[in-house]
């Protein structure tokens, strides 16, 4: 069976003014819509407070539960369903940073024995981060990132050349905004296995480019009287078909963990989901248009080299 | 050619073997002639697949600075005492300093010097000549300070070790993070408030006397007596759950600790039958609490633990042979719990929760069903597709695939690597990423058949043109992992684990082993068409 058939030729090179638009609506809606809503949503760990994810036994409704939170003086905001309604299991989030959490956290366990009687939920899981240790990570998890992200290009420059390196790496940076920004439309928490996401996609973001560039670099020697752009375009039609089936396999295996790979790693899942696709895009559409306006803005030096 | 594929083919038979060797003692139970020779690790599940308390506590070693200079404070009047300088007053300023007044003038050589020989830990910093006498601020220097720091984290640890060890836990993890934090992991408990108030307490076990001469009354509006201090009784009312609180007020200074204690046991009383621990001291403290009970006879003795007066009986007569007990209205667990604690010693500086996550074993089981679940369906998917796109190839890169897995836990259960809710995500995703490197291969053997050449030499190509590209991919992706192992915490690193361990693996599983097959069919069975 084949998806893309030999000689393939489209034009990826031409449209490349198209994909820079998209690019730039992308990273925007995205960038705006973290302004309007003022920032990222973070999870725990990097906010710090208290999670409870509790399991009713009996059916209890989101506004029963709301409510027994609000008299604890909590904002009606933190409750949500933890899967379907029908499961009465809820995840409550809340955000206190001032009081003893620990405390609290048994103010509110205590409530609600009081209010909806000792054995009629299940406590599956408490979590409380302290406001120091949330500000830590959040350090830790932004040093991790930028540090992968000098990784890759000090990795792609030692393999390849330094436009290839810089290439990947503005791709990466482009895929890892996109993906903020679909993470603050859907209101998905920036927690750390998101995080963990984010870096996963950094380093498989560079696997397509890595496949473009390889095929580009060993074709320039062979079409030495070709213009760059033309033996991009080659490249990338040649290497067509390997880059998306392995991004299909890679997708079918993240659809099948967000679907049913249960709460716990929907949100990863969701952020791999959209990281792979914009990585496909942007090893062609970024890294490459990179590497052609590289050799436009230093071309003179090459030919004066040769 | 032949010889080497056959060479080829038993090590990878071998290292396969291996790795199901591994592997089986996680999934059957194994005889015992197994478990004595073979290796019988289980792939351990992290908190998060087995239930259990997560926590970090932070040591408030700033707290223990204060403590030692408050304890060397009592020395220096001691010492000054016994060197009959007369002095004003010792007071600590600040957290880790200490304000001398010595009276005489005339005294000031002398104290320099016993200064210098016998209170050597605290350094002069400044002296002043004024109309009253001489004014010494002593302080301690930066490595006595970091020493003393790093003590009180070591001994805390140290502490918190026993106190668990005692309580009973299956596998606890406990260990220094960073410099002043510990982390602690207790997988399966099943009552995290109580593991929980018998790690965190201080546990710092005083006697003080009960102050009589002094009005309570006006203590209590404030006007505390300036060596006194009021301190509080808890009493808990079994039935209602009320608490209430019965002031006290004592005498500020401390008689004994609980560092002169040498065991703690729970007893039973017999005219009550309630619990009481019963305590008993070392030889020194034997003598001391003779001594005290001697003085303070008639008086009442206020056992205070971490600034809770719990019990504050009269001494009828002085007390010899070091035995003493502590009662307070316990249920069985708080007698069993404040034995364990007394027994530990006490932390030396408090600790605070920094970071606490417990997860029942309920939705630890569902995390193992689901991921399951991903995983087959995820496989399903990837295998099925390999298939129908390549055909026979395709079975082999599947074979491959399964291998791969196969391989990828035999290492968690060789390396002792821990399986966590993340570490299931990546195994889906390196499920999905080993097939890219098969994936790579045979799209450039298809290319290289277009051009017409020989299988052999297609496969030869196929392989080599792309096996640099499968490593430069792999790695990238395990370069972006390394920093994630060393970032994150627990569970995210369980999914940088499985991630590296699975790419590494698929290396060897999609590339070599593969190859051996195809060279197999190519040179062993001489078939002249791939089906890919």
């Amino acid at each position: 069976m084949e998806i893309i058939k030999p000689h393939t030729k489209i034009d990826f090179v031409g449209k490349i003014k198209y994909a820079l638009i998209l690019s730039w609506v992308l990273i925007l809606i995205g960038i705006a819509s973290a302004v309007v809503k003022g920032g990222y949503t973070y999870g725990i760990d990097f906010r710090g407070g208290i999670l409870f994810q509790m399991k009713f036994l009996k059916p209890v409704s989101a506004p029963e539960v709301r409510q027994a939170l609000k008299e604890m003086g909590v904002a009606a905001g933190a409750v949500q369903n933890f899967g379907s309604e029908s499961e009465n299991e809820y995840l409550i989030n809340i955000e206190k940073t001032v009081e003893d959490l620990e405390q609290f956290s048994e103010k509110v366990r205590e409530h609600f024995i009081a209010k909806f009687g000792k054995d009629s939920f299940e406590m599956r899981r408490t979590e409380i981060v302290g406001p120091k240790v949330g500000k830590d990570l959040r350090q830790r998890a932004l040093m991790a990132v930028a540090l992968s992200c000098i990784g890759m290009l000090v990795y792609m420059w030692f393999r390849f050349e330094f436009r290839f390196g810089l290439g990947a790496v503005l791709g990466l940076v482009h895929d890892v905004l996109i993906t903020l920004g679909a993470l603050s439309i859907t209101n998905t928490p920036i927690d750390l296995p998101v995080v963990a996401a984010l870096l996963t996609i950094v380093g498989y973001s560079v696997n397509d480019t890595i496949i473009v560039c390889d095929r580009i670099r060993e074709n320039m020697p062979k079409m030495t009287r070709e213009k760059l752009g033309n033996i991009i375009n080659i490249s990338v039609n040649q290497t067509l078909s390997r880059t998306i089936l392995t991004v299909g396999t890679v997708f079918m295996a993240t659809l099948a963990l967000y679907l049913f790979g249960g709460g716990v790693i929907h949100d990863f899942a969701f952020c791999m989901l959209v990281g792979t696709i914009t990585g496909t895009y942007s090893s062609i559409y970024v890294a490459c248009p990179v590497v052609i306006f590289w050799e436009k803005l230093f071309a003179p030096k090459r030919k004066g080299r040769r | 050619m032949m010889k080497n594929l056959k060479w080829r083919a038993i090590l990878f038979a071998v290292i396969n073997l291996v790795a199901v060797v591994y592997l089986l003692p996680t999934f059957v139970k194994m005889p015992s002639w197994w478990e004595d020779y073979l290796p019988s690790e289980k792939i351990s599940l992290g908190l998060d697949l087995q239930g259990g308390m997560h926590l970090i506590l932070g040591v408030e070693t700033e707290k223990a600075v204060e403590n030692t200079v408050e304890r060397y404070s009592s020395d220096l009047e001691e010492l000054l005492f016994n060197e009959k300088i007369p002095f004003d007053h010792v007071k600590k300023i600040g957290k880790d300093r200490l304000e001398l007044q010595i009276v005489d003038p005339a005294a000031k050589d002398k104290a320099g010097r016993v200064l210098d020989e016998k209170f050597s830990v605290m350094k002069k910093i400044k002296v002043q000549d004024t109309s009253d006498g001489v004014i010494y601020i002593l302080g301690l220097d930066k490595r006595e300070i970091d020493h003393i720091k790093k003590s009180a984290v070591e001994q805390a640890l140290e502490t918190i070790r026993n106190r668990i060890d005692q309580f009973g836990v299956a596998e606890p993890t406990i260990q220094l993070q960073g410099e002043d934090r510990i982390l602690i992991q207790l997988p399966g408990i099943k009552d995290p408030k109580r593991a929980l108030d018998l790690i965190g307490k201080t546990a710092l076990l005083e006697f003080k006397i009960v102050d009589d001469e002094n009005s309570l009354d006006d203590a209590l509006k404030g006007k505390v007596p300036p060596d006194d201090e009021v301190l509080y009784q808890r009493e808990v009312n079994r039935e209602t759950g009320e608490v209430k609180k019965v002031p006290y007020l004592l005498k500020r200074k401390t008689l004994l600790t609980g560092d002169r204690l040498v065991d703690a046991q729970v007893r039973i009383d017999s005219q009550f039958n309630e619990p009481y621990v019963a305590i008993s001291f070392d030889d020194r403290g034997a003598k001391m609490f003779e001594k005290i009970t001697e003085k303070y006879v008639n008086k009442r003795l206020a056992i205070v633990l971490d600034n809770n007066v719990y019990s504050a009986p009269v001494i009828k007569e002085k007390i010899a042979g070091g035995h003493a007990q502590i009662t307070g209205r316990f249920s069985p667990e708080e007698a069993r719990d404040l034995a364990i604690v007394l027994r530990a010693g006490s932390l030396p500086a408090p600790v605070i929760i920094l970071e606490k996550r417990t997860v029942g074993p309920s939705l630890g089981q569902d995390s193992i069903q689901q991921g399951i679940r991903a995983m087959l369906i995820g496989s399903a998917a990837v295998i099925l597709f390999m298939i129908v796109y390549y055909k026979w190839s395709g079975m082999v890169a599947n074979f491959a695939l399964v291998l791969n897995i196969v391989l990828l836990l035999a290492a968690l259960a060789g390396f002792r690597a821990t399986l966590t809710v993340p570490g299931l995500a990546g195994i889906v995703l390196t499920i999905g990423m080993a097939v890219d490197a098969n994936v790579l291969i045979y799209e450039r053997i298809r290319e290289e058949m277009r051009s017409g050449k020989t299988l052999k030499a297609c496969i030869d190509t196929g392989y080599s043109r792309a096996f640099l590209t499968i490593m430069d991919s792999n790695l990238t992706t395990i370069i972006a992992a390394i920093f994630l192992f060393q970032f994150g915490t627990g569970p995210v690193k369980g999914f940088a684990i499985t991630l590296t361990i699975g790419l590494i693996a698929n290396m060897f599983t999609a590339v070599a082993v593969t190859r051996v097959i195809f060279d197999y069919f190519v040179i062993e069975r001489r078939i002249k068409t791939l089906s890919i």
